[in-house]
């Protein structure tokens, strides 16, 4: 594992990708910094954090989308999977190569609300709390950069997938407000997904019986819970989706808080993905 | 030291490896042989834990590739089909980031690697980028990683593709040195190199293995028989009565030469005798000079060809998979390759009186039997290469 973070990270600090990564979040940073601390001389430094979310939908497929698609491209992964490293070994330390390089902006932008309190008075506590759930809200998006550098050997549909969904997420409160609140359209919405859930099993394991059941358990059982209390269904797609809101739960960091539950849900982002990403791999092999 | 059972990999309805067993002993060197899409890289693959097979088990040193990858991957250095190397790092820093993976401790990493670059001469390219080197040089540098931390089993997948004539030579000097300390398993589709430098072979046809053994004894099961070219002047009927009197002779099949007068005569004689004295002295006495005398071993190669091809040619014939000819022994393969002779070579003794029709049958036979015409000399140049 070791092995493998330090090879990535050199080869990120030999090649441009890298810099190009932290030199997109820097420069998104010092125009935010400018505009809201340097010049409307605002002292929170939250809300430069807040504003600038958008640059992971960037700057994140750029950092990703080599990282293991490259790798079976180059079919260099027959050195790492044949080598004594477990498949955990080499995700995580790809993985938390990225996270370092990510890191170095990072501290770029630690120094900012210390400039900042050359010329009056900053909250660290907030300031600091804000750039940590800015970290993690960004492993989070290279997590799922990484998966999808996973499952394909394209660099370039790596890039467009990570950002596609890294674009549906950031645009999730958006997207839900699209969707009725009514408890009926949300059962209805569940029955369609349990059916397209049992037709993609029945692709995967051709039992028609065993995909049949569990249609037929899941709809039954959707249709009992709207009979005896239809209210559970009420604006169900809404929470579904906050799932994949990754920029709200970092609002309660810009907000002076420290949100344990945020962390949390960081942290379980990052290890789905590390998981799924383990998966895809170890699935290859028995293709 | 490796063990293989039963090994199945489905792709699909596509069997690449179709129920492959063996055993590999230590301080061998293996060889993989067989034509193109025959199994040999899937097979490699699965022994090495790149690929999980559909069926059956590969234990290495007691470790099951599956239920303990890390421990059996400990015992095995890989060179697969492309020699996995990262193009951005320099040769030395390749070979130091194989060596953490391979978890060879610090003390012994530096010295280990000046050992190994030397072994395979890639010294004098330590401080080059891989993407500028050739791709002889790709290939050693892949040769050098397999080789990293003296694993027990060294695994190369066709290591002298892309070489020029001396680099084979180099490498292959290389790959017997190994025997010493290793035990070696290479795969190829070129015969010369699997006979020149295994101990031990593994014909694999369509994803089975169709013969295993020493390529000695491969050579001597070939058509059961040597035969001996002839040319010689004067009547056929006359050489061909000569010729059948004498001891050890099986058969005789002549043929028109360019020359009026003179025959073409292949000589099939029964296995371990030399019939070339008797054969000279016959022909002395029938009055027929004798211009040619070559005698013929049948070479690896066209047991190579006999073997891989008789599967495809019982598929054909029965319109589906044919039951699976696994020799385990030179012996039994003997066997089944002389049944199939006496299955397609049809005798044709002295019984033909009409020489014009003899000419035909005898024409027709050759192309077919393993003691024809085809096994000409040229063949024998390049089994020999």
């Amino acid at each position: 594992m070791l092995a493998i973070y330090k090879r990535e990270l050199k080869s990120y600090l030999t090649s441009m990708v890298g810099y190009l990564f932290m030199f997109f979040v820097l420069l998104i940073a010092g125009i935010y910094f400018s505009a809201y601390q340097l010049s409307a001389a605002y002292p929170k430094f939250e809300y430069t954090l807040n504003a600038m979310t958008f640059v992971f939908l960037i700057a994140v497929p750029i950092l990703t989308m080599r990282v293991l698609a490259e790798e079976r491209k180059q079919k260099t992964d027959q050195l790492l999977l044949t080598s004594p490293v477990s498949v955990f070994g080499i995700v995580m330390g790809k993985y938390l190569a990225l996270v370092t390089i990510y890191a170095i902006p990072i501290a770029v932008l630690a120094t900012y609300p210390l400039i900042m309190s050359k010329f009056g008075t900053v909250a660290f506590g907030s300031a600091y709390t804000a750039l940590l759930g800015f970290f993690l809200l960004g492993s989070a998006n290279i997590a799922i950069g990484v998966f999808f550098s996973a499952i394909t050997e394209s660099q370039v549909i790596a890039a467009v997938l990570t950002f596609v969904f890294l674009f549906a997420f950031y645009m999730m409160n958006g997207i839900s407000s699209f969707f009725s609140q009514t408890a009926m359209s949300t059962c209805v919405t569940f029955g369609l997904l349990i059916i397209a859930l049992c037709l993609m099993i029945y692709s995967m394991i051709k039992n028609a019986v065993i995909s049949g059941a569990i249609c037929v358990i899941g709809e039954v059982a959707l249709v009992i819970v709207y009979v005896v209390k239809s209210s559970v269904f009420e604006g169900g797609i809404q929470k579904v989706l906050e799932v994949f809101n990754l920029s709200s739960h970092f609002e309660n960091f810009t907000n002076s808080i420290f949100d344990v539950t945020g962390v949390l849900y960081f942290l379980s982002v990052i290890t789905i993905c590390i998981f799924l990403t383990m998966q895809t791999i170890l699935k290859r092999r028995w293709n | 030291m490796i063990e293989v059972k039963n090994l199945v990999k489905r792709y699909g309805d596509h069997t690449a490896v179709d129920h492959l067993s063996f055993e590999i002993e230590k301080g061998k060197i293996y060889g993989f042989l067989g034509p193109n899409g025959a199994g040999k890289s899937t097979t490699m693959n699965m022994i090495t834990g790149y690929i999980a097979s559909t069926e059956g088990t590969v234990v290495i040193d007691g470790h099951d590739i599956l239920e303990e990858p890390e421990e059996a991957k400990k015992c095995i250095g890989y060179l697969p089909e492309m020699p996995p190397l990262y193009f951005d790092m320099t040769v030395l820093e390749y070979l130091k980031f194989v060596a953490d993976l391979k978890k060879i401790p610090k003390d012994k990493k530096a010295s280990m690697i000046e050992e190994i670059m030397d072994m395979v001469k890639i010294t004098d390219m330590k401080n080059r980028l891989i993407k500028n080197l050739s791709k002889g040089y790709r290939q050693r540098v892949g040769i050098a990683q397999a080789v990293l931390g003296y694993p027990e089993v060294i695994i190369l997948d066709e290591p002298t593709v892309g070489l020029d004539p001396k680099q084979i030579n180099e490498i292959r000097d290389l790959i017997k040195s190994l025997k010493k300390k290793h035990t070696v398993i290479l795969s190829s589709h070129i015969l010369s190199e699997v006979s020149a430098v295994c101990d031990y072979v593994l014909i694999i046809s369509h994803g089975k293995l169709v013969a295993s053994d020493t390529p000695e004894n491969l050579g001597k099961l070939a058509a059961g028989s040597n035969n001996l070219n002839l040319l010689i002047k004067g009547q056929k009927d006359t050489i061909r009565a000569a010729l059948e009197t004498v001891e050890g002779v099986k058969e005789v099949a002549a043929k028109k030469s360019p020359e009026e007068g003179v025959y073409a005569i292949t000589v099939g004689t029964e296995e371990n005798t030399d019939v070339r004295e008797k054969v000279f002295y016959s022909m002395v006495n029938a009055g027929c000079p004798i211009l040619e005398m070559q005698s013929k071993k049948v070479s690896l190669e066209e047991i190579f060809l006999e073997l891989t091809e008789s599967e495809k040619r019982e598929k054909d014939d029965t319109g589906k998979k044919s039951g699976k000819p696994f020799f385990k022994t030179a012996a039994d393969a003997e066997k089944y390759l002389n049944k199939k002779n006496e299955d397609t070579v049809p005798d044709n003794g002295l019984e033909d009186k009409n020489a014009e029709e003899s000419d035909e049958i005898s024409d027709s036979v050759s192309d077919n039997g393993l003691s024809g015409e085809n096994q000409s000399s040229m063949d024998e140049e390049k089994g020999e290469k």
